[in-house]
């Protein structure tokens, strides 16, 4: 099957810096997939490079098969991007804007399909409003509609959630996975991991240009991450297991790592053995920013806080 | 319809959504210099002798006020969309920079050619002015424009900052209208200054201009017509190498 996007030993570098030192990939027609990585670790340099907007050193890459820079024309019509600025035109209102960007990608008269993508970012109401006068959230959708215009479907969304409040976070990836669900490839860049794990079947990890981890979601958080374990027992005793690692001990108190549901019944069957009382015991699932923290070396590039 | 007929129209609504700033706000600027300058030098200076100073003046007002707003409209256009970073609606359809520049181009000349219209419009009434050769002085206006169009393309994508368009402006294309015989002759300059003139293109647009009211003029219209040709080519061979090469719009 051909790839949605081929990406083909892609290198950039901005003066000293190596943004992308050769990087190769294929993202699977209907995917939904995440990538990954901390600021600076060539994210967006490779999303640019995808939509055109900047020029690969070394590489190539490919929508549905047509070359970004031979056969523009069409890997462009095949492509949606959504921008991680907010950007906008002050001068028009958002069905002007929504009309120029068909416009110019040759559409004349799509005031029907306009108007679907309207009523599905819920912006019905605002189509005759001023750009400037939307609040950010309100801006953010439009950019998504601006991607949609010409019904591409490879769609790339880069940080398309950053400062977004909540509600509407949930309401974009509804809509965002009803177009995965209609057969649109999704490539998503995020801050989020949880939002990553939640909606990628595929994760690509990089760091610092290159990719450090290429999996299904499942197995990555099946092969680095494993379950957390807080344990208080009614004394300082614990069996050695091998699936087990201790985190932290202080006294009776253990945080253990396991490495699946397997190591927990064993576990629990030796505290049993030797008649060791649990006296507290919280279990914490597989979390993405485990493996993102292991492979990358550092923090998620979100400081901001979870929710 | 085609992304180039698009952007055009774009590029049209935009200048024409503000007209009172990018219109109204020229016409009115020409019109003082012309009453002011007419006023004040009327009788003192007389270039041809079968026309009045505010006949001389007008066409070479006209002509500035083309240049300058049609460099004025892709210049300020694209650093609006460079800054505010809207320009990536336009970088990532399937817009060649053939269709890129043509479309930025047409809107400056548009723009332009509608403030000189409308400066000679409104001028009419209180300046005689002959129209010996009508057809070289739209030749001239087109050209000029062009030339000035492009010329902003280039200042557009080239400025990061509005004040590196502001010197631009104020340090290349001011100095080089004034100094290109719209308030005088250049007959009536010293020798090595006439001679500095022939050097900037400015003069033969503003010269070959006047050519097609009076008849006459300081250099062979046909001449003017060549170097400002030439002119053109040059500065839109470099504003498309510039594009093709995707000169700080394509990183």
């Amino acid at each position: 099957m051909m790839p949605a996007i081929e990406i083909c030993n892609v290198a950039k570098r901005y003066g000293a810096l190596q943004a992308l030192a050769g990087i190769s990939l294929d993202i699977t027609p209907g995917e939904f997939f995440g990538l990954l990585g901390p600021n600076g670790a060539g994210k967006t340099t490779l999303i640019s490079i995808i939509a055109g907007l900047a020029r690969a050193d070394a590489g190539s890459v490919r929508i549905m098969g047509a070359d970004v820079v031979t056969d523009y024309r069409r890997a462009r019509r095949l492509l949606g991007v959504v921008p991680q600025e907010l950007v906008f035109d002050p001068f028009f209102s958002v069905r002007e804007t929504l009309r120029f960007q068909s416009g110019y990608f040759g559409l004349r008269r799509n005031d029907d399909w306009i108007d679907e993508i309207l009523q599905h970012l819920d912006l019905s109401a605002k189509a005759g409003t001023n750009m400037r006068a939307l609040s950010g959230g309100m801006k953010r959708r439009v950019l998504v509609a601006q991607a949609l215009v010409h019904k591409p479907p490879v769609i790339v969304l880069d940080e398309p959630t950053a400062g977004v409040d909540v509600e509407l976070r949930q309401g974009l990836w509804q809509f965002i996975r009803r177009l995965n669900r209609a057969g649109h490839t999704i490539v998503l860049t995020t801050h989020y991991l949880e939002e990553a794990e939640q909606l990628c079947s595929r994760i690509a990890m990089l760091k610092a240009g290159c990719i450090v981890a290429l999996d299904s979601t499942r197995n990555l958080l099946a092969r680095f991450s494993g379950l957390q374990l807080k344990l208080r027992l009614d004394r300082a005793a614990l069996p050695e297991d091998p699936g087990v690692t201790v985190l932290a001990a202080d006294g009776e108190r253990f945080t253990l790592r396991l490495r699946d549901y397997a190591a927990l019944e064993s576990l629990l069957h030796r505290l049993r053995e030797l008649g060791v009382q649990i006296q507290e015991f919280e279990l914490a699932p597989p979390d993405l920013e485990e493996v993102f923290l292991r492979l990358t070396g550092n923090a998620p590039a979100a400081a901001e806080p979870r929710t | 319809m085609s992304g180039f007929a698009m952007l055009l129209y774009k590029e049209l609504l935009r200048f024409w959504r503000v007209a009172f700033q990018t219109v109204a706000a020229p016409v009115l600027t020409a019109l003082l210099y012309l009453v002011v300058f007419g006023q004040t030098l009327e009788g003192r200076v007389r270039v041809y002798d079968e026309a009045s100073y505010s006949a001389f003046l007008l066409p070479g007002l006209v002509m500035m006020s083309v240049l300058q707003n049609a460099f004025a409209n892709s210049s300020s256009s694209l650093i609006q969309s460079k800054i505010t970073g809207n320009v990536i609606f336009l970088l990532l359809p399937p817009i060649s920079y053939l269709e890129f520049f043509a479309a930025y181009l047409l809107a400056s000349m548009a723009r332009g050619l509608v403030v000189g219209l409308a400066v000679l419009g409104v001028s009419t009434p209180l300046v005689a002015l002959p129209l010996a050769a009508p057809l070289w002085a739209l030749a001239f206006a087109l050209l000029g424009s062009a030339i000035l169009g492009a010329m902003g393309v280039i200042a557009g994508i080239w400025a990061d900052k509005f004040d590196q368009l502001a010197a631009f402006q104020n340090f290349v294309i001011m100095p080089l209208t004034f100094l290109s015989g719209v308030f005088y002759s250049i007959h009536s300059l010293p020798a090595f200054w006439q001679e500095l003139s022939h050097l900037n293109p400015f003069f033969y647009m503003i010269d070959g201009f006047r050519y097609g009211f009076f008849g006459r003029s300081d250099f062979a219209p046909a001449a003017s017509l060549a170097v400002v040709g030439a002119s053109f080519v040059v500065l839109s061979a470099a504003a498309l190498l510039l594009l093709r090469s995707g000169y700080k719009l394509r990183g």
